[in-house]
C-alpha cells in the first residue's frame, strides 16, 4: 500500500506537490458536479421540457413511429453485431459476460433509465421495452446467421440490405412525416446523423476507388471534388445549402431544411471518408493485389473480396471516429438552418415564461450534453472494442 | 503446301481495352459536365427570374452595419466588411491555434504522467471535452459563461487589479502606443533570436556542451522588445471601469474571448490525443539511452522524445489546425465579427447570396490551401533525412 502510494503519487517532492494541487483541482471539480447534480441544479426545466428536448412538438398520433423506428434501428444493430462471423475471444463465464455487458452499455442503460425516470410516463417505458425487444429479436436473427447453415448462406450483398431496409424505410418514413414545424430535439440530431451515415458510406469508398483508379480522368474529377469539400468549413456550407440551394435546382423540387442538411452532411462527410479509405487501400501491401491476380479474380473482384475489406478494417477507428464527428455536427445545421434541434430546443427552454430569467441554462446545456456525451462515448468505446476483435495491428 | 501461321487478328475496336478505358472516362465526364451543365443552367433560369446581381459589384455597396471595436461604419463598403472579417478569422485562428498546441501537448504528455492524479485528471478531460459538440462548448461559453455567469460592469470582477472581467468582455494589461512599432520591435526581437540560437548552436557543437539554444533565443527573443520599448518611453497601461465601459489595457470582446476558449479547449482535447500517440510512437530504446545517459526528465522530454514525437505528429496536428480555422466559422453563431458571420450579414442586408458565400468559401480554401502549404514545408523540414 505504502508502495503503491509511493510509485503512484509521491515519487519526488514535485511530484507530491502535483499530486495535492491537483488532487485538489479533481475533487473541487468532482465536487461542483455532484453540488450540481443533486444540490443546487433545478431539474424542472427539463423535466417539464423533456419531450420537446427529445422529439420536439412531434404529433401525439404518430409517435408509434418513432417506437417503430427505432426498434428497427436497434433490430438492425443488434443483428448486425451478433452475425459478425468473427469468433469471439473465448467461452466467457457468465460473471464475466456480465461485466463485459455492464462496461460496454451501461451508460447507454443508465440514460435510459434517467430519461425514463424523467418523463415518469408508462409510454416511455414501453417504448424502452419495445427498444428491447428488437435487441434480442436480433440477436437471435444475428445467432441465427451463425450457426443455423441456411441462414449463414445467405450472401451478405442479399443479407445486409435486408437488415437495414426497415430501419432506414422506418427512419425516413419519420422524417418526411411530419413537418419542420412539429420536429425537433434530440431524434432530429440522431436521425439525421444515422441517414448521412448509411448514405455517405458508398459514396466515401467510390469516391477513395475513384481517387486512387488508373484512369485520369477521373482521378481528376475526384481530388477535386474531395479537396474542394476539405477545404471549405461545413457551417458555410450548412448556410449556403440554406440561403442559395434554390438557385441551382428548380425551386419546384428545392427540399426542405432537414433534407438539405442531411445532404450536405451526406456530401461534407463522403469527401472525409474517402481520405480516410484511401489511406486504408494504401495500408494494404502489394502482395495481396497481385496474389489475386496471380488467382485470376478481376479487378473488382480483387477490390471487392481481398483490397477493400482489409483497408475498411484497418481503418475502423478513424471512420468511427468521423461518424462521431457527423453526429456532433449534426447540431450546426440547427444553427445554420433554423432546425430546431435539441441544441436549439436547449435553448429556447429558458427563455420560456415560467423559466426566464432564472439562470436555468446551465441545466438546459448540461442535459443536451449528457445525450451528446454518452453517444459520441460509447461509439468510440465500441469502436476500439471491434478494432480489437478484428485483430487490427495484430494479424 | 502448309499455311503460314497468320498474323494474329487485330482486335476490333469495341473490345480494346485502351479505347474502352477512354471511353469510360469520357462517358463519366460527361456526366459530370451535364450535372454541372444543369445547374448552371438553372442558375441562369433562377437569376433571371428573381433578377438578382450575379457579379461582385455588390462589394462597392455601403454595408449600413457597423463593426464593433474599429472605424469601420455604416458607409463603409461591403469590400471593408469582408477584409475585416478575414482580419478578425486569422486572428482567431492563431491565437487560436497558439493556445491550442500549447494546451494540448502539456495535457498530451499528462495523460503519460506516472503520477496517478495527473494522468487520470488529464485523461478525464479529453474523453469529456472529445465527446461534445464543439457549437455545444461554444454555446455554453458564450450563454452561461460570459453573458450569465461574468458580472455586469458595475461589479466587475478584478483580479489582482490587472484584468477588468465583466459579461462586456476581458481587458487585459496592454502595451500604450503604436502597434507598427511594437510590431517592428517584435520582428527585431525574433530575428536576434535565430541569430541567436544558429550561433550557440555552432558553438555548442565546437566545445562539445550541450546547447542552450532555447534558453538564449527566449532571452534575445525578450530582450529586445523589452528595450525598445523603454528606449521609445512606452508604457503599459492597466485597465479599469470608466462608466459603462472600460478604459485602459486592451479590450477583448466577450464573443471574442468565448470563441477562443471554446475552439482552443476542444482542439486541445484533440491535439493532447495526437500528441500522447506520437510519444508512444517514439521507439523505446530512445527514452531509455536518454536514461542511460543520465538526462533528467525534463531534459529527456524535451531533447529526444518531443522531437520524434513532433515528426510523427505533424500531419495529424497540420490537419487539426486546419479544422480550427474552419471551425472558427462558428463565431457566426455567437455574432464574432469573423468572415462567415460578415457574408451572413451583407446577405441579409441585401447582398446577393451566391457571390457573397461563394467568395466566402474561397477565401476559406485559399486559407486552407496556404495553411497546408505550410505545415508541408514544415513536414519536410521536420522530416528524416534518410540516406
Amino acid at each position: 500500500m505504502i508502495t503503491w502510494l509511493r510509485r503512484n503519487l509521491f515519487r519526488t517532492w514535485w511530484d507530491s506537490i502535483m499530486t495535492v494541487v491537483f488532487g485538489y483541482v479533481g475533487l473541487w471539480v468532482i465536487w461542483t458536479v455532484i453540488e450540481f447534480v443533486f444540490v443546487t441544479g433545478r431539474w424542472e426545466i427539463i423535466q417539464v421540457n423533456l419531450k420537446l428536448l427529445l422529439v420536439g412538438r412531434f404529433p401525439d398520433e404518430l409517435m408509434w413511429l418513432v417506437g417503430a423506428s427505432l426498434t428497427a434501428l436497434a433490430f438492425w444493430i443488434a443483428a448486425v453485431a451478433g452475425g459478425s462471423k468473427i469468433d469471439l475471444n473465448n467461452v466467457q463465464t457468465l460473471s464475466q459476460r456480465l461485466f463485459d455487458y455492464t462496461r460496454r452499455f451501461g451508460l447507454i442503460v443508465a440514460l435510459a433509465a434517467l430519461l425514463i425516470f424523467l418523463a415518469a410516463d408508462m409510454a416511455a417505458l414501453v417504448l424502452a421495452f419495445q427498444v428491447l425487444g428488437g435487441i434480442v429479436v436480433g440477436r437471435m436473427v444475428g445467432l441465427a446467421r451463425r450457426n443455423v447453415s441456411l441462414v449463414g448462406a445467405i450472401p451478405g450483398i442479399i443479407w445486409h440490405p435486408m437488415l437495414a431496409s426497415p430501419a432506414i424505410a422506418l427512419v425516413l418514413v419519420t422524417l418526411m412525416e411530419s413537418t419542420l414545424e412539429e420536429w425537433g430535439g434530440f431524434l432530429i440530431n440522431f436521425y439525421m446523423a444515422i441517414i448521412s451515415i448509411v448514405l455517405c458510406f458508398p459514396l466515401g469508398v467510390l469516391l477513395a476507388l475513384g481517387r486512387r483508379s488508373s484512369f485520369p480522368i477521373i482521378r481528376l474529377v475526384t481530388t477535386t471534388y474531395i479537396e474542394l469539400i476539405r477545404g471549405a468549413p461545413l457551417f458555410v456550407l450548412l448556410l449556403l445549402a440554406g440561403v442559395a440551394l434554390e438557385f441551382f435546382i428548380p425551386p419546384s423540387i428545392a427540399p426542405d431544411a432537414i433534407f438539405r442538411g442531411v445532404t450536405v452532411f451526406t456530401l461534407f462527410t463522403a469527401a472525409y471518408l474517402a481520405e480516410i479509405v484511401r489511406g486504408g487501400l494504401q495500408s494494404i501491401p502489394k502482395g495481396q493485389t497481385e496474389a489475386g491476380k496471380a488467382l485470376g479474380l478481376s479487378t473488382t473482384k480483387i477490390t471487392y473480396l481481398i483490397t477493400m475489406p482489409q483497408a475498411l478494417r484497418n481503418v475502423i477507428p478513424a471512420q468511427i471516429g468521423q461518424f462521431i464527428s457527423l453526429f456532433k455536427d449534426t447540431t450546426l445545421a440547427g444553427a445554420a438552418l433554423n432546425i430546431l434541434d435539441v441544441l436549439n430546443v436547449g435553448t429556447a427552454i429558458t427563455k420560456q415564461q415560467d423559466f426566464l430569467g432564472q439562470g436555468l441554462i446551465y441545466e438546459a446545456l448540461a442535459f443536451v450534453a449528457l445525450l451528446f456525451w454518452v453517444g459520441s462515448y460509447v461509439m468510440s468505446r465500441e469502436s476500439q472494442r471491434l478494432e480489437k476483435r478484428l485483430g487490427v495491428g495484430v494479424r | 503446301m502448309s499455311s503460314l501461321p497468320s498474323a494474329p487478328a487485330k482486335v476490333p475496336i469495341w473490345r480494346d481495352v485502351r479505347v474502352l478505358r477512354w471511353l469510360f472516362q469520357i462517358a463519366v465526364l460527361a456526366v459530370v459536365g451535364l450535372i454541372i451543365y444543369w445547374i448552371w443552367g438553372n442558375y441562369q433560369t433562377n437569376i433571371e427570374r428573381s433578377s438578382v446581381q450575379t457579379d461582385l459589384r455588390f462589394l462597392d455597396n455601403p454595408a449600413s452595419f457597423t463593426i464593433p471595436g474599429n472605424d469601420f461604419d455604416q458607409s463603409s463598403p461591403v469590400r471593408a466588411a469582408f477584409v475585416q472579417g478575414f482580419l478578425n478569422t486569422i486572428q482567431v485562428a492563431l491565437v487560436g491555434i497558439f493556445f491550442a498546441t500549447i494546451l494540448g501537448t502539456i495535457v498530451g504528455i499528462a495523460r503519460l504522467s506516472k503520477n496517478l492524479v495527473v494522468r487520470t485528471l488529464a485523461a478525464a478531460y479529453v474523453e469529456v471535452i472529445r465527446n461534445l459538440p464543439l457549437l455545444l462548448l461554444l454555446t455554453f461559453m458564450n450563454l452561461a459563461v460570459v453573458l450569465q455567469t461574468f458580472p455586469r460592469i458595475e461589479d466587475a470582477w478584478k483580479p489582482l487589479d490587472l484584468f477588468v472581467i465583466s459579461n462586456r468582455g476581458l481587458a487585459i494589461p496592454w502595451f500604450e502606443g503604436s502597434a507598427g512599432q511594437l510590431g517592428l520591435l517584435l520582428l527585431a526581437g525574433i530575428v536576434l533570436a535565430f541569430v541567436v540560437v544558429k550561433l550557440e548552436r555552432a558553438r555548442a557543437d565546437r566545445v562539445g556542451r550541450p546547447s542552450r539554444g532555447l534558453l538564449l533565443g527566449t532571452v534575445a527573443l525578450a530582450i529586445v522588445p523589452v528595450i525598445g520599448w523603454i528606449v521609445l518611453g512606452y508604457t503599459w497601461t492597466l485597465p479599469f471601469v470608466d462608466g459603462r465601459g472600460t478604459s485602459g489595457g486592451l479590450r477583448l470582446d466577450p464573443s471574442f474571448f468565448a470563441l477562443i476558449v471554446a475552439l482552443v479547449v476542444y482542439t486541445s482535447s484533440h491535439i493532447a490525443e495526437i500528441v500522447r500517440g506520437s510519444i508512444l510512437a517514439v521507439p523505446r530504446g530512445q527514452g531509455e539511452a536518454a536514461d542511460a545517459l543520465a538526462l533528467s526528465n525534463s531534459q529527456k522530454m524535451r531533447i529526444i522524445i518531443l522531437p520524434q514525437a513532433f515528426r510523427v505528429a505533424m500531419p495529424a496536428l497540420g490537419n487539426q489546425y486546419l479544422n480550427l480555422i474552419k471551425n472558427s466559422s462558428l463565431g457566426a453563431t455567437i455574432s464574432y465579427f469573423e468572415l462567415t458571420q460578415i457574408a451572413q450579414i451583407t446577405v441579409g442586408n441585401g447582398s446577393p447570396a451566391v457571390p457573397a458565400f461563394t467568395l466566402t468559401l474561397l477565401v476559406y480554401l485559399a486559407i486552407s490551401l496556404f495553411t497546408s502549404l505550410f505545415v508541408n514545408y514544415f513536414n519536410r523540414r521536420l522530416a528524416l533525412v534518410e540516406r
